[in-house]
């Protein structure tokens, strides 16, 4: 048995195709008809549940209105990447599934697709509705410009601070723009949306530097007035089996990054495809290698569906695009002939009382030219060893409600903290931390 | 099967469904759609003098939408037919001929000269056709030139012109009148007086529907201008509910008999035209914002509704409504009624709570519990039953009124202590 990889499984056309829009944006008449759904809740739960906060009855108001701009304004002032959530967000856990159209209709109103009309409709006009208050004369540093960084990098700005930016990679826009399947970030979005934050001004963005190789926490210190620390995630969970580094064996992340920067018909796809994972990471990996045109894509999880990361929206997306989700199956043990992934050998799980998965010593074979791992990222503290760090706690940097840490000039937020990993949650913690450094910057 | 057929002033039709006298009712293309349809009758398209025809501008209609729904007030700012006399009057006749068991009354509008009635009177009995309409309730364009609205609104004028069309003609006239005035009452009693066998109302309600922020200028806008127009729709219907109440109520027109016109849409709207004594309802906008096939679930819906209610013709519940149409001194200030709240039916919207606490008798308490769980709840003490929650709970029979007994007997403000003018 020999592998079958190759670029250009199926046509550039093709793949552009299939790499469209999920969602087609929604036109002005539905826009006005959906909008027209909103019952205007008081107190209302959507509200509650955006972890930004976005005052969700009042923007779909203004949508109805014909005040798409206001509406727009409504929910960058609570999340400055309101675009990229109105994409990305898991809403049918988030605000859709608490809408009360739920209950009185089985149907939610569409909210994230309003955000995105909402929000769209301002970055085409070119309006900028942010201004900066009156220069403070204090700086912060900035390590990430991530959603989680970027957040509190605006917010500083807005309340009047300078700021800079240290970003490891290339590009700012940290999983925005490496990170999220390209089907939901069309057009250069993610770059777009970071031009649009730095409109703001005050906010410089130094690319290509790590901390803990070019910069360090301590100096970083003591030359700024306080630090915010977005580092995001800096590692991948390995699987500890023999053949881990075989040919065809991939990051899903490292994989989805090449997606998103390369051109698609360069990309090497196999005809069979494994992805081991159950998050949204998964999914994004195996959606998007069938689109370029593997032949059959098999996502195994150890768990059931109801452990899985990955929301069922997401799992009807995957299932929709042709990806067979298995459940309640773990990796043991991977064939490599001549250093190249032939197959993946998997044991079937049952899950013990503990709430465990626990191999059942029955397994089955799935021929695999490519197998991606999207088993999970961490935060590897390396980068901040060199330096005074602050406290780690279950494998993140620990902050309180304030997105502060144990250093009383450092904050963190987003994917290196506690709490879910999502864009949504990151700009809030970096709009957290803004309001308490400068609270710190101007009361101590 | 309840027997829909309507009987008005000698005028009968199949149904009590007409189309008003408006573009609909213009042409015998259209008309001869309608019946095919299923329409009752009609009130043909406003007939002027012999003569030049008047001229209608461009773009005639405007209207208002809310919340995704078309058309919910219409305005329009054409005038009466610019076809020439003649055409309309073989039209008429043709019609007539072939559908003789639908009503077709036609509208008139001449200038305020005997002889100018008695002329187009002569005109209009050689069609054939079952009764006229005087247009005394037009409010834009003719009644500048004293017609339409400018007669309707003085009341001498119509009695005058109403015995006019008496004299010169056997044909049923309906009097169709304005809401453009204070006291509905007044120019039915003229009409009354005067002779006519019915009242058509209400006209059309001067407006200005929309302002274009943009041409800066009323809509429609013509060449940069606009102008008032006539105002119609589901928007007016209370408007016309209320004046046809105070027409039925009105001891001096008790038996006059009334064709409704005001927003009628549905079987139900119609309906509650009939119950307020009407004895055929006339339609335009929903038409126009439909077409004729609406008529299907009129004809469907009033006659499965009667049958529902053991009505086996219109004559049973037509005006069964009017008694109860009272003047706000004898309703019972002793009645008392509070909201109750259906919590398994409940969506937990707020909209009870936040419209009460904001506008109204704070009554309604708002809990959260830990879970996030919203309950509303009413607070029967501060409630004075005013209905509002009950108004803006999207859920139906989620909120409902539920009446008091609380022992009193029936007052009205004449017997009440804090009323200064009452009988000692």
């Amino acid at each position: 048995m020999s592998s079958d990889i190759r670029s250009g499984r199926l046509s550039a056309e093709s793949i552009r195709e299939n790499y469209a829009d999920l969602h087609a944006p929604l036109n002005p008449l539905q826009a006005k008809q959906e909008s027209a759904r909103c019952l205007f809740c008081h107190d209302a739960p959507c509200t509650e549940a955006c972890p930004t906060g976005i005052d969700i009855p009042g923007f779909i108001r203004k949508i109805s209105t014909g005040n798409s701009q206001g509406a727009a304004k409504t929910i960058l002032a609570e999340n400055i990447m309101g675009g990229t959530c109105a994409n990305v967000c898991p809403v049918e856990e988030l605000c859709e599934q608490v809408c009360v159209l739920n209950t009185a209709e089985d149907k939610p109103v569409i909210i994230g697709q309003l955000q995105r009309y909402a929000t769209d409709h301002l970055f085409d006009s070119g309006a900028q509705p942010f201004i900066r208050a009156a220069d403070s004369g204090k700086h912060i540093a900035v390590i990430g410009a991530g959603p989680a960084g970027l957040s509190c990098a605006h917010r500083l700005a807005m309340l009047g601070h300078q700021v800079t930016v240290f970003e490891a990679k290339d590009k700012p826009g940290g999983l925005n723009e490496y990170g999220l399947a390209t089907y939901k970030m069309l057009d250069e979005r993610a770059a777009k949306e970071v031009s649009f934050i730095l409109e703001i001004g005050n906010i410089t963005i130094n690319t290509g530097i790590s901390l803990g190789k070019d910069i360090e926490l301590d100096a970083l210190r003591e030359v700024y007035d306080a630090v915010f620390i977005g580092l995001g995630h800096n590692a991948i969970n390995q699987l500890w089996l023999d053949n881990a580094n075989a040919e065809g064996v991939h990051n899903a992340v490292d994989f989805i990054q090449r997606i998103r920067q390369q051109d698609l018909t360069s990309l090497p796809v196999g005809r069979n495809v494994v992805v081991i994972g159950g998050g949204n990471t998964a999914i994004d990996i195996a959606v998007q290698i069938k689109k370029l045109g593997a032949e059959t894509v098999t996502m195994v999880y150890r768990r059931g569906t109801d452990q899985m990361g990955a929301t069922e929206y997401e799992r009807e997306v995957a299932q929709t695009n042709g990806v067979l989700i298995r459940t309640h199956a773990q990796p043991v043990r991977i064939n490599a002939v001549d250093g190249q992934l032939i197959s993946v050998v998997f044991e079937y799980t049952r899950v013990d009382s503990d709430g465990r998965p626990v191999g059942t010593g029955e397994t089955f074979t799935t021929p695999a030219d490519q197998l991606f791992k999207a088993i999970g990222q961490s935060l590897h503290p390396g980068p901040l060893s060199k330096s005074q760090a602050p406290d780690i706690e279950r494998k993140r940097i620990w902050v309180d409600q304030n997105q502060r840490t144990s250093l009383p000039d450092v904050w963190a937020g987003g994917d290196c903290t506690t709490g879910d990993d999502l864009t949504v949650v990151a700009v809030q913690d970096g709009k957290v931390a803004a309001h308490s450094i400068d609270e710190y910057l101007e009361h101590g | 099967m309840a027997d829909l057929t309507c009987n008005i002033a000698g005028v009968t039709s199949p149904n009590p469904f007409w189309l008003a006298s408006a573009p609909p009712t213009d042409k015998q293309f259209n008309v001869e759609r309608a019946f095919e349809a299923g329409w009752g009758g009609v009130v043909w398209k406003t007939l002027g003098e012999a003569g030049p025809p008047i001229v209608n501008v461009s773009s005639r209609y405007g209207s208002i939408d809310y919340n995704g729904q078309r058309m919910i007030g219409l305005n329009n700012i054409e005038l009466i037919t610019d076809r020439p006399l003649e055409i309309n009057l073989e039209e008429i006749t043709a019609v007539k001929r072939d559908w003789p068991d639908r009503a077709v009354v036609v509208s008139l509008m001449v200038p305020c000269e005997e002889q100018a009635w008695r002329e187009i009177l002569e005109k209009v009995e050689q069609t054939g056709c079952d009764g006229v309409e005087l247009n005394f309730g037009c409010p834009h364009g003719m009644s500048e030139r004293g017609m339409g609205a400018a007669v309707g609104q003085v009341p001498e004028y119509i009695q005058e012109v109403t015995e006019w069309c008496k004299h010169y003609s056997d044909l049923p006239v309906f009097v169709k009148l304005t809401p453009n005035i204070s006291d509905i009452r007044r120019p039915a009693r003229a009409a009354h007086a005067g002779g006519a066998d019915a009242v058509s109302l209400i006209n059309t309600i001067n407006s200005i529907v929309t302002i274009d922020l943009d041409l800066m200028a009323p809509t429609p806008t013509v060449d940069g201008k606009g102008v008032h127009g006539g105002y119609c729709g589901p928007a007016v219907r209370p408007i016309a509910l209320s004046m046809v109440s105070e027409i039925a109520r009105d001891p001096r027109t008790t038996n006059l008999p009334i064709s409704g016109i005001g927003g009628i849409g549905n079987w139900r709207d119609a309906a509650e035209f009939i119950a307020l004594g009407c004895g055929s309802v006339q339609v335009c906008t929903a038409a126009m914002c439909f077409g004729f096939r609406i008529i299907d679930d009129m004809v469907d819906g009033l006659n499965d509704w009667m049958d529902e209610k053991g009505y086996s013709n219109l004559e049973d519940f037509r005006g069964a409504a009017v008694p109860n149409v009272t003047d706000w001194q004898y309703l019972d200030l002793n009645y008392k009624s509070i909201a109750t709240i259906d919590q398994d039916k409940c969506i937990e919207c707020g909209l009870c709570h936040i419209t009460c606490e904001d506008t109204s008798h704070q009554a309604i308490a708002a809990n959260k519990d830990k879970d996030g769980k919203r309950t509303y709840t009413v607070i029967d003490e501060e409630c004075v039953g005013c209905n509002l929650c009950h108004l803006v709970c999207p859920v139906p029979d989620c909120i409902s009124m539920v009446e008091v007994e609380n022992g009193l007997p029936y007052m009205n403000w004449g017997d009440h202590p804090n009323n200064p003018m009452r009988d000692k």
